[in-house]
């Protein structure tokens, strides 16, 4: 049908490089979940706060996370901060533009999951002298982040995949910009992002069989 | 911040470039739908041999970045030597993208209709091709109203990776003129506002039918 | 001593408690009965201090709960409260609910709060279920649950809403033993409840409630044998 020779080989032979970026591309995901669930929790208390401001700082970072591309994010960390003097490395550029969008969808997972408390549990601890943050640091967050988990995990894969965005400020280091960079020297194309595919896919099964493992740890009740 | 050298003519070039993220959003969304109704059928109804190959094959589309996936369908359009423009060549792949979503949405809409109000149709004569006009599409399509809103919203942010096979789409053409006026900031500030101004209000329907049919009120 | 004065409360246009006059002493088992919507739960969480009064005074052993220098958290630990949803907290075992409070808000050690727990909950009959999630419980022993978890606060007062009103009939009688208990050990108690025999027995006093006003209080044989209000005697011919 089409005379083209895959060289598989080449691609074979670059999977060390293609690994070492892997684990790059993990260590922005991971940081960029540590850094998104800090923020949404940040946020979260902001919106229980009944400050306006703080909360509507929450709904503004909230609404932009979720109604802008994730790319434009990353853009705007990498050239629009440039506006004021702030020039990011690729590296930090996505890093900040990822954990950026992760810190709003968690922060909405958050208050879905919040709605699932009853109002009943913060009052049965203020009923013992708890004070309010303690209610929500012993009793309503608890359960909060359970019900959070699942979603976290699904955002926790999105991660991994919005790394390979990078590429398009000039990331080369994790595996979408290693495969690109080994791709420019050899125009292997196919053969080059097919492997990266499959182990981006890999990864992502594993995250999300780590999570369910861990689920069925933490959460005996 | 209103000093600026973006002329109307720049402003124009940028809705041309939002016309474009339209247009691939438009056709992959609804090519994808058709694609994702009927994945979705089958894997419902089709027996194992069918639905568990289908089910592997679109989680594959649902696990490695899109970004790959349009480079990957982009070197497989040329080694064909098919010839696609990246218009077609970036619908197909966002097309396979939006079923491999849909076809989750379509599935969850189906199995949501209880099995007794399908026993209820099919007892009263109904064929199975009736059922499902008349009894399943109805009320499936009520409850993935909502995830299906907010896939085509996935699928238009999305779309923005398109600027990696040549498209200019509103990202892009943003790119473009940051380079050319080097006002960063304010460009890609008008650039995320139109997103936010399509996204936003849909977004906000979405949630608002999901509160209003969600069956546990 | 629990004093209430004069206490009004609202919600928006509609006046719950229309002054409110109530003296409880050390020791002493009051129970409060009333229709629907009469105002008794909203008298209790305006006790200790969840709800705000719009009038009056409530003064627990010389505080006055609604002052604006009370520190209600501290008062709280004086008045234990348990509501008809038994709210156990779902994501900790039984022992865990009940050491809670004591570790976080008294600031107890471990084995202390561990021993009180231990104490409490054998005290209602759960010794064994120590190690139990809530979710695996039936609702009458999650319910002597948040009475343990109550009692770990060392509370001088316990104030309990229709505490038996979300359980199936064959479970009433397991927490009722439990209050009926806490009454014979001399715990001061103000009970909301629709069980007029219990009422009956354990009650020093007993108030009836009527669309926010306090209609007759008096004790047990009074009130249920020789009922002055009419409002009460309609009630007392309609539960029974
Ligand atoms: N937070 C609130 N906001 C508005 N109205 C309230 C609130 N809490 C109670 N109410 C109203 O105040 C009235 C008294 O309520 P309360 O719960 O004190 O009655 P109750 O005597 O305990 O009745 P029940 O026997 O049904 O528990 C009711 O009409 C109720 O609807
Ligand atoms: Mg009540």
């Amino acid at each position: 049908m089409f005379n083209y020779t895959f060289h598989w080989n080449q691609a074979l032979k670059a999977l060390p490089q293609l690994l070492d970026g892997a684990l790059v591309t993990l260590q922005i995901a991971l940081l960029s979940m540590v850094i998104g669930l800090a923020v949404a929790m940040a946020l979260t208390l902001f919106r229980l706060s009944g400050n306006r401001i703080l909360s509507g700082f929450t709904t503004a970072w909230v609404e932009i996370a979720r109604n802008t591309p994730a790319l434009f994010q990353i853009y705007m960390a990498h050239f629009g901060l440039g506006s004021f003097g702030i020039h990011l490395s690729p590296y930090t550029a996505l890093l900040v533009g990822i954990a950026f969008n992760n810190a709003g969808y968690l922060a909405e997972n958050f208050r879905g999951a919040l709605k699932a408390i009853p109002e009943t549990q913060a009052r049965a601890g203020r009923s013992l002298g708890m004070t309010p943050l303690m209610a929500f640091r012993y009793i309503v967050m608890p359960q909060m982040l359970r019900i959070a988990f699942l979603p976290a995990t699904n955002q926790a894969v999105w991660a991994i995949l919005m790394t390979s965005l990078g590429v398009t400020v000039g990331m080369n280091t994790d595996l979408a910009g290693v495969t690109q960079a080994l791709n420019a020297v050899s125009f292997r194309t196919f053969e080059f992002f097919a492997l990266a595919a499959v182990i981006y896919y890999l990864i992502a099964k594993a995250v999300t069989l780590a999570a369910r493992l861990a689920a069925t740890r933490m959460f005996r009740y | 911040m209103f000093d600026t050298a973006l002329t109307l003519a720049d402003l124009g070039f940028l809705a041309k470039g939002a016309a474009m993220t339209l247009a691939v959003t438009a056709v992959s969304v609804l090519a994808g739908t058709v694609l994702g109704v009927i994945f979705g059928v089958v894997r419902n109804q089709a027996g194992p041999y069918w639905s568990i190959p289908l089910t592997f094959l679109l989680d594959v589309f649902r696990s490695v970045p899109l970004l790959i996936q349009l480079v990957l369908g982009n070197a497989a359009q040329s080694i064909m030597k098919l010839g696609w423009a990246p218009f077609t060549t970036s619908c197909v792949v966002l097309s396979l993208y939006t079923a491999a979503y849909c076809t989750e949405i379509v599935r969850g809409g189906i199995s949501s209709v209880p099995l007794t109000t399908r026993r209820a149709a099919r007892s009263l004569g109904m064929t199975w091709w009736q059922d499902m006009r008349y009894i399943v599409a109805p009320l499936a399509t009520r409850v993935s109203l909502p995830s299906w809103i907010g896939l085509t919203l996935g699928v238009m942010k999305d779309s923005a990776l398109v600027l990696w096979l040549g498209l200019i789409e509103l990202l892009r053409a943003s790119q473009i003129l940051v380079t050319r006026l080097q006002e960063p900031l304010f460009i890609l500030l008008i650039c995320g506002a139109i997103y936010f101004i399509i996204s936003f209000p849909i977004a906000r329907l979405g949630g608002y039918l999901e509160k209003r049919w969600s069956p546990n009120d | 001593m629990i004093e209430i004065e004069n206490v009004r409360k609202s919600f928006g246009s509609l006046e719950v408690l229309k002054g409110i006059n109530l003296t409880v002493q050390k020791g002493e088992v009051l129970t409060i009965i009333g229709g629907s919507g009469s105002g008794k739960s909203t008298l209790l969480t305006c006790i200790n201090g969840l709800e705000t009064i719009d009038a009056g005074r409530i003064v627990v052993d010389g505080t006055d709960v609604h002052a604006k220098a009370t520190d209600l958290n501290k008062l709280r630990r004086k008045l234990g409260i348990v509501f008809q949803q038994f709210n156990a907290f779902p994501h900790l075992t039984v022992l865990e609910n009940v050491m809670l409070a004591p570790r976080k808000v008294l600031g107890q050690s471990k084995a202390e709060a561990e021993a009180m727990a231990v104490k409490q909950l054998t005290h209602v009959g759960l010794g064994d279920k120590l190690k139990v999630y809530p979710n695996r419980m039936s609702g009458g022993q999650q319910q002597r649950m948040a009475i343990a978890r109550a009692l770990a606060m060392s509370p001088a007062y316990m104030l309990f809403d229709e505490v038996t009103s979300a359980l199936d009939p064959q479970l009433v009688g397991e927490v009722l033993d439990t209050l009926r208990m806490l009454a014979s050990e001399g715990m001061t108690m103000i009970c909301v409840t629709h069980e007029m025999k219990f009422a009956r027995e354990v009650s020093d006093r007993v108030a009836f409630f009527h669309k926010g006003v306090m209609a007759e209080i008096a004790p047990p044989e009074t009130l249920f044998g020789a009922p002055k209000d009419p409002e009460l005697q309609n009630f007392l011919a309609a539960t029974h």
